[in-house]
């Protein structure tokens, strides 16, 4: 396992008091605390620091951590047998290769009061419930998708033994996802122990940003890029949706910025029906014009009768 | 070998009652109840004396069990917590909707 170096996670020195190292754990959740941080790098953080804080908030834990020594952080590193003996039930509770730093300290104090881990608690102990995030395409938030998650787990063995296993979980995803959906995979989290319950797996749907369509709740949105005369006069034109190509009636006199709907071309709901697609018109004037096409332009300006800034006059 | 499992969507299709947000949040009833009467978790429908909420709210009761325990909040912080979190959250979808309108390049 690597070490961790639970006092610089806190950013306080090792001789620093328990109400020191309090406010500074105050401070840091915070400031990196998930659910309402937006500090690029908070899960990671937050995780670093509730770690530090667990095992630096109990006077004892916090005393056989420093039975451990200074370290440097991530050093591969396996407890001394005199410690393991007197503080956590012997080497024989352990699979050393397969656990992080933490485990060692959730599994801490096992001896105290004696009767094995869970001694005392009524109906076992639950399993940990675990939250992933996971992106996903735009398309397969269209069609459905089955995910193949393969995760760590904590798992104590029938000896007791605390060790991450490898564990793939499939998931099948109906059409209809959106950016922010939750899921709950019951009983997919960490193994109850004694007859308690296992835990669940939540997953965090994301979509994947699309190099055509931006997604809203169960609606899109195109850049529907038009010519000038396509705007003006009208036309029939080709609209990529994720069911494929469908004709879309540009009415005459489209503005820049106009939405024009798309009934039903969005992403399915799992409720029934779908959201819209928007194809938002974006008027294209060519950066360069040929001689034919400058005439044309010139011809227009001079017929025109179009002021499109004669609201400055009224308002000046 | 794995077995394709059982996925729910915490979504606004699915009731749990009371007891299921206990049992999945981390919460205590009293908790869950203070929460309901200071208008923190939003009711879907009652039943007698029954609490039933959207499936959604078992994410926001894992917040709040999470803000409880890792910030240390009591129910009042955690009520005043989970309002302005739902106002960023709806903040936040005003500008995807806002920023979708606005063309790419």
């Amino acid at each position: 396992m690597k070490y961790s170096d639970y006092y610089a996670a806190l950013g306080v020195e090792r001789g620093a008091s328990q109400d020191e190292i309090k406010k500074a754990y105050r401070r840091l959740a915070q400031k990196y605390h998930p659910d309402v941080s937006k500090e690029p790098d908070a899960e990671a953080r937050f995780k670093e620091i509730a770690e530090a804080w667990q095992t630096l908030k109990d006077p004892a834990k916090r005393a056989a951590y420093d039975e451990l020594g200074k370290r440097p952080q991530g050093e591969e590193f396996r407890p001394p047998p005199d410690w393991t003996r007197q503080h956590a039930g012997g080497e024989g509770q352990f699979a050393f290769e397969d656990m992080d730093f933490a485990d060692l300290f959730s599994r801490f104090g096992s001896r105290r009061g004696g009767g094995g881990p869970f001694a005392g608690e009524a109906g076992g102990m639950p399993g940990q419930d675990f939250e992933i995030p996971v992106e996903i395409a735009l398309e397969d938030a269209f069609r459905g998708t089955t995910l193949e998650l393969q995760l760590q787990m904590p798992e104590y063995d029938e000896s007791g033994r605390l060790r991450r296993v490898p564990r793939t979980v499939k998931a099948r995803i109906a059409p209809g996802a959106v950016d922010g959906q939750r899921l709950r995979l019951p009983g997919k989290g960490g193994k109850g122990f004694h007859g308690g319950r296992d835990g669940d797996l939540y997953l965090d749907i994301t979509l994947k940003p699309h190099p055509l369509y931006r997604a809203t709740d169960h609606d899109l949105y195109v850049d529907l890029p038009l010519a000038t005369w396509e705007a003006a006069l009208g036309a029939s034109v080709e609209v990529p949706t994720l069911a494929g190509a469908v004709s879309l009636k540009v009415p005459a006199g489209t503005t820049s910025g106009r939405k024009l709907r798309l009934s039903g071309r969005g992403l399915p709901k799992p409720q029934g029906g779908a959201g819209d697609l928007f194809a938002v018109a974006q008027i294209v004037v060519p950066s360069q014009l040929s001689e034919r096409e400058r005439e044309l332009y010139e011809s227009l300006r001079q017929a025109s009768g179009t002021n499109p800034r004669s609201h400055f006059a009224e308002h000046a | 070998m794995s077995v394709e499992t059982e996925v729910l969507w915490l979504d606004e299709r699915r009731v749990v009652s009371l007891e299921e947000l206990v049992q999945v949040s981390g919460l205590t009833r009293a908790e869950l109840l203070e929460l309901v009467h200071c208008g923190a978790l939003p009711v879907r429908e009652e039943r007698g004396a029954s609490y039933f909420f959207a499936a959604q709210t078992i994410s926001v009761a894992r917040t709040a069990s999470r803000l409880r325990d890792e910030l240390e909040l009591d129910v009042t912080g955690l009520g005043v917590a989970l309002r302005l979190l739902e106002r960023v959250r709806g903040l936040e979808e005003e500008i995807t909707r806002l920023r979708a309108l606005l063309p790419r390049s």
